[in-house]
């Protein structure tokens, strides 16, 4: 299995995605992707990928939820603050030390910081475990670290940890 | 194509409010990008038109489809999670890359952070 089917998950995931894309389920599309599925899970053994497991799948509902309530607000903030053009605006770079470490939270994270406006990614370090994010707009007495923390790193953990 | 005549109202108004909404947002993150001076500012703008103004044109696209068509269009949310998971790689390398550049040039914005002090401000640049 093991051999075959180094990564069970990422296959079905695949296979999924293939069947959606052709919206077909006729028996040769069930084999031609699962041709896909197997032969991307050895592409993935090249590139030595960590196993993805995940602990508690539901709680990605959870997760998603949060995120899109985030993300609509801050779609909304960044809006007003283009369209305001407020000078006394402050931007700036937090520093935020992590504790999730898992390949696949940090990209869940990586995904979740950037596709929300106003703030992105700009530098990780592995070895320390510390994160840097830019903000839009720093406004005081907001403590992005602990936002980060507490909305989304505690979720990730119970995921993928 | 003339499924449009045929779509009810409510419907017809419902997609193209939310197509308006997409649309809108795109165009403030493109002003945006010309408003804001600094690199790591811009980089904000476009965010709106790759997130909540991606995923309105994508609802709309959904819903009109899925009553022209009368079946269930599953491609969208495809493209939702292929847009998503994509461009925070090409975001990722374009400040790497900026940050490379300054600090080759002797003025890391980050060399301000330290254990004791989690944020530093910088100059709006405007």
């Amino acid at each position: 299995m093991s051999r075959w089917l180094p990564y069970p998950v990422i296959s079905a995931m695949l296979l999924a995605t293939w069947l959606l894309l052709n919206e077909d389920l006729s028996v040769a599309h069930v084999l031609l992707g699962t041709v896909v599925a197997i032969a991307g899970s050895w592409v993935l053994v090249r590139l030595e990928a960590p196993p993805l497991i995940f602990r508690r799948l539901w709680i990605i509902l959870r997760l998603a939820l949060e995120v899109v309530v985030d993300m609509t607000r801050s779609n909304v903030r960044v809006a007003r603050l283009v369209l305001k053009d407020k000078r006394d605006r402050t931007p700036g770079f937090v520093r935020i030390e992590l504790s999730v470490r898992s390949h696949y939270s940090l990209t869940l994270l990586a995904c979740i910081i950037t596709a929300t406006p106003g703030t992105s990614w700009v530098n990780y370090e592995s070895t320390s475990n510390v994160l840097v994010i830019h903000v839009l707009d720093l406004v005081d007495g907001d403590d992005w670290g602990q936002i980060i923390k507490v909305r989304y790193e505690g979720l990730l953990k119970e995921i993928f940890e | 194509m003339n499924a449009i005549e045929e779509l009810p109202v409510w419907a017809a108004i419902l997609t193209s409010a939310l197509l308006l909404l997409g649309s809108s947002l795109a165009l403030i993150g493109s002003i945006g990008l010309l408003r804001f001076k600094t690199f790591y500012e811009r980089i904000h703008a476009p965010t709106l038109g790759s997130t909540l103004g991606l995923f309105s044109i994508l609802a709309a696209s959904m819903l009109y489809f899925s009553i022209a068509r009368t079946r269930p269009v599953v491609h969208e949310i495809l493209i939702g999670i292929f847009v998503t998971t994509t461009t925070p790689v090409t975001f990722l390398f374009l400040v790497q890359a900026t940050l490379y550049r300054d600090r080759f040039e002797g003025s890391d914005p980050l060399s301000g952070l330290s254990e004791e002090r989690q944020s530093v401000k910088t100059p709006t640049g405007s």
